[in-house]
């Protein structure tokens, strides 16, 4: 196991290399730099700024340089946001983020996972049409429709949230977030689930179990759940990378400070170094994240061992 | 023999499943009874509703069926039973093992742990006392090094192993009643003997009754004191085990007992060109391995084999599963890299790639054992068996290929008209038919053929038998016969070759092998399979 997880992490370093590769790249080639505004700057200024930050070096120059700066764990500076490097502004935005998403997935897979399971028990019985269609709406209606909503109903109507922003983290200010971002993962953990757990109740050994006099208890939760949790788990991997890396409708929507806006902001602006930092970011996390889910794989079944 | 005081009562059971298809009775309306310490047999081929009517006893049927009627255990009828009256029976007082040793077993926990679960709901006992208990069972049961085993996980062990468990499972509370629903037709030969000795044995010393559900006669004539022939949902005969066997009144019982196929095959003439050859045949898997992973393992999964097939001839190969057999077939059609030489009609082809194979395909042709998994679903009876002319024979029209469909099709004993029809619409046998015409309409030389009868019932097995030496007379075809089934196999091969573990124990001419072995290992195996008086359970 440790050796795999060595290899594991040492297999990640390629693996980022050329993801950064292929990113730092593409965002030349798309038209435009940093500091081609609207309200266009003077020749001069222009010139002077992407003198200032290197960008009149050769492509392949201004690659080394971002490589050898990244060993460092230097992301740069935002070109767009000067007064700030993309290391400050993704510290204190995932400050934000992490704690967001982490609550969302936690309130997906604990609430998606109860609705599967009683989806799966009550198969074709109206317990399991009324979560599948709780999971359909769920899934099918868009953040931006649910957050107004959410807006609307407790912050208006009954008062009983903030609208909006973040008040350093306070419960009451997450709920609303966590919500809207909760409620689409929580419809998908649902339907996975329920597939997972019929699949594994109508497997042998859950017969043997009931041929044994078991109780429903033992049954559905020793012996179902453990293996019908599975795909639930691969699922939550990249579920979490994307959760933890911010989400620019609710971000917007909720006035919070996380790094999801960054995402889109960056790509807009060509602010080079900050999509850089996006980039590298959520590939680590996805990294990290995949490779939780496979240790908790081999936690869950003896039978996956990593040697 | 004073009739034994009666433990289990079946009484006009119905059992029906409601499909998209409409309602289909599986069970209609039978009477069993089991007598306490009494081993009783359920014989019937599939779709007998042999087995169902036990899970319906026990409450186990697929949440669509419905079971009415009553089975009662010593005066409780477990059809109404509450779920918790039911499991203080289910058990403990009647208890099940299964067909499927692999996969009846919780993957994710230990065999201690799985042994104990049953063992401390149905006794109050405390952790370490149930740990002795389940101890006592592994030894009971046979299993080498019961303290490392309680530790091990499923996968860990055998097939047969695990049926051990289930066993052990099964007796952890001294139950009245042992439901055997086909417990050892997963298993190889060697191995099904073992396990039903130890039955027998476990049964003497525990008393406790039996209820056999098989399609093997064998079995039952070995085992039942009685035994019930059941038939699409019904019983057709029922008595004492000898009296069935001796004289059977009812035509299907008749038609079951003499399903077994016979017939000998005679040899070649002796100057019979040699077709397919082997020599040194060699393949090696690799396991494992990669980046800091070390270097792969490898199995030798056929180990330098000489092989030598003439025209006309039926060699048989035999092993047990892991021996081999399928992938020496699979080398010698050159489906999978091989290492030592391979001849076809007196070319080299072990070198030729792809394309210098293509040609030579039509005439090397391979019928698998899995009559349900081998045929597209998607397509048609008619574009399944063609479509191998599409390749080999392009220049034929659309109506010529029609032709050959049926000409083939008639071959195998099927209605040209069924060309049309998708795979579903037929039976395990039926589709062993189409497999063996898409194979046919070819024109072959040598057919591989991969256990083509295994996963059919014994009366269809003797058909599929007698249609494949039909088509052999009638095309001089030369077989390679791969088979676990030694009575298949002595009715099909004039030349026999036992293999395990990648190489070959014994070869030689078929009767002089199954009236002489001379290996140790090819004794066991006839001796697991043919000798119906080897083993007597009780008097």
């Amino acid at each position: 196991m440790f050796f795999y997880l060595l290899r594991r992490l040492l297999t990640a370093i390629p693996t980022m290399f050329v993801i950064v590769t292929i990113a730092f790249f593409l965002i030349r080639v798309a038209p435009g730099g940093p500091f081609n505004q609207e309200r266009g700057l003077s020749p001069e200024i222009k010139a002077n700024l992407e003198a200032q930050f290197g960008l009149n070096d050769p492509l392949w120059l201004q690659y080394w340089n971002y490589l050898k700066n990244l060993l460092h764990g230097d992301f740069g500076p935002s070109y767009n946001l000067p007064d700030f490097t993309v290391a400050e502004l993704f510290s204190e935005g995932l400050k934000v983020s992490i704690p967001l998403g982490l609550s969302a997935l936690i309130v997906a897979l604990l609430l998606g996972g109860t609705l599967g399971i009683i989806a799966a028990l009550n198969q074709n019985k109206s317990g399991d049409y009324a979560v599948i269609a709780v999971a359909t709406a769920g899934s099918t209606i868009p953040t931006f429709v649910i957050a107004p909503i959410i807006q609307l109903l407790f912050g208006l109507t009954w008062k009983l949230l903030p609208v909006g922003g973040w008040g350093g983290g306070a419960f009451i200010n997450m709920v609303g977030p966590v919500l809207t971002l909760a409620l689409p993962q929580m419809a998908i953990v649902a339907r996975l689930m329920r597939g997972s757990m019929i699949e594994s109740l109508r497997s042998h050994h859950i017969r043997t179990a009931r041929a044994m006099g078991l109780s429903d208890w033992s049954v559905v939760v020793k012996h179902a759940l453990r293996g019908a949790v599975l795909p639930i788990v691969s699922y939550a991997g990249p579920a979490a990378a994307a959760l933890l890396t911010g989400s620019i409708v609710v971000e917007t929507i909720f006035a919070i400070p996380g790094v999801g806006r960054y995402f889109v902001q960056a790509a807009l602006n060509r602010d080079y170094t900050l999509v850089m930092g996006t980039v590298v970011v959520i590939a680590l996390f996805t990294i990290v994240f995949n490779l939780i889910v496979d240790i908790m794989y081999a936690v869950v079944d003896p039978r996956v061992r990593y040697d | 023999m004073s009739t034994p005081e009666t433990v289990l009562a079946v009484n006009d059971l119905r059992v029906r499943f409601r499909t998209l298809d409409g309602v289909v009775d599986a069970v209609k309306g039978i009477n069993l009874r089991v007598g306490a310490g009494e081993t009783v047999a359920i014989v019937g081929e599939s779709g007998s509703g042999k087995s169902q009517t036990m899970m319906a006893a026990m409450r186990l049927l697929a949440s669509n069926g419905e079971a009415t009627g009553s089975v009662d255990y010593r005066g409780r009828n477990l059809l109404t039973l509450s779920k918790s009256g039911l499991n203080e029976v289910r058990g403990r007082k009647i208890t099940m093992i299964f067909q499927e040793p692999m996969t009846s077993l919780d993957p994710l926990y230990t065999i201690g742990n799985q042994l104990i679960e049953p063992i401390q709901r149905h006794r109050k006992l405390g952790a370490s006392a149930a740990r002795e208990e389940a101890l006592k069972l592994l030894r009971l049961v046979k299993i080498p090094d019961p303290e490392r085993r309680m530790k091990s996980y499923p996968y860990e062990m055998s097939g047969g192993q695990r049926q051990r468990v289930m066993i052990a499972m099964a007796l952890a509370n001294d139950p009245d009643i042992l439901i055997a629903d086909e417990p050892t037709t997963a298993l190889d030969v060697t191995i099904q003997a073992q396990i039903l000795t130890l039955l027998a044995e476990l049964q003497r010393k525990l008393g406790m009754a039996i209820v056999f559900i098989t399609h093997d006669l064998g079995i039952v004539r070995r085992f039942a004191d009685r035994v019930y022939v059941m038939r699409q949902g019904e019983v057709v005969e029922e008595g004492a085990t000898e009296a069935v066997f001796s004289a059977p009144n009812h035509a299907y019982t008749k038609m079951l007992l003499s399903a077994e196929p016979t017939g000998r095959k005679a040899p070649p003439s002796p100057n019979a060109p040699v077709l397919l050859e082997g020599r040194n045949v060699e393949v090696v898997f690799k396991i494992g391995g990669g980046f800091l992973a070390g270097d792969p393992m490898q199995l030798r999964a056929v180990d330098r084999i000489n092989i030598a097939l003439k025209k006309g001839q039926t060699i048989g190969i035999v092993g047990e599963s892991g021996s081999g057999k399928s992938t020496l077939g699979r080398a010698l059609l050159r489906l999978l890299p091989s290492e030592g030489g391979v001849r076809f009609e007196n070319r080299d082809i072990s070198k030729a790639d792809r394309g210098e194979m293509r040609p030579l395909r039509r005439e090397l042709q391979l019928v698998f054992q899995d009559p349900f998994g081998s045929l597209s679903p998607r397509m048609t009876v008619g574009q399944i068996i063609t479509e191998g002319l599409l390749v080999h024979e392009p220049s034929l029209s659309r109506k010529q290929r029609d032709e050959r469909a049926c000409q083939a099709l008639e071959e195998v004993g099927l209605d040209p008209f069924v060309r049309n029809r998708y795979p579903h619409e037929f039976s395990g046998g039926q589709r062993q038919r189409i497999a063996i015409a898409r194979a046919m309409i070819l024109k072959p030389k040598v057919v591989v053929l991969d256990e083509p009868t295994s996963a059919l019932d014994r009366s269809v097995q003797k058909q599929i038998v007698e249609l494949l030496r039909k088509l052999q007379k009638d095309h001089d075809l030369s077989y390679l016969f791969i088979s676990h089934d030694l009575a298949v196999v002595r009715a099909m091969a004039d030349y026999l070759i036992v293999m395990k573990q990648g190489k070959i124990v014994e070869e030689g001419m078929t009767d002089a092998i199954f009236d002489n072995p001379r290996e140790e290992y090819t004794q066991t195996l006839m001796a697991a399979a043919m000798d119906p008086t080897k083993f007597r359970l009780s008097a």
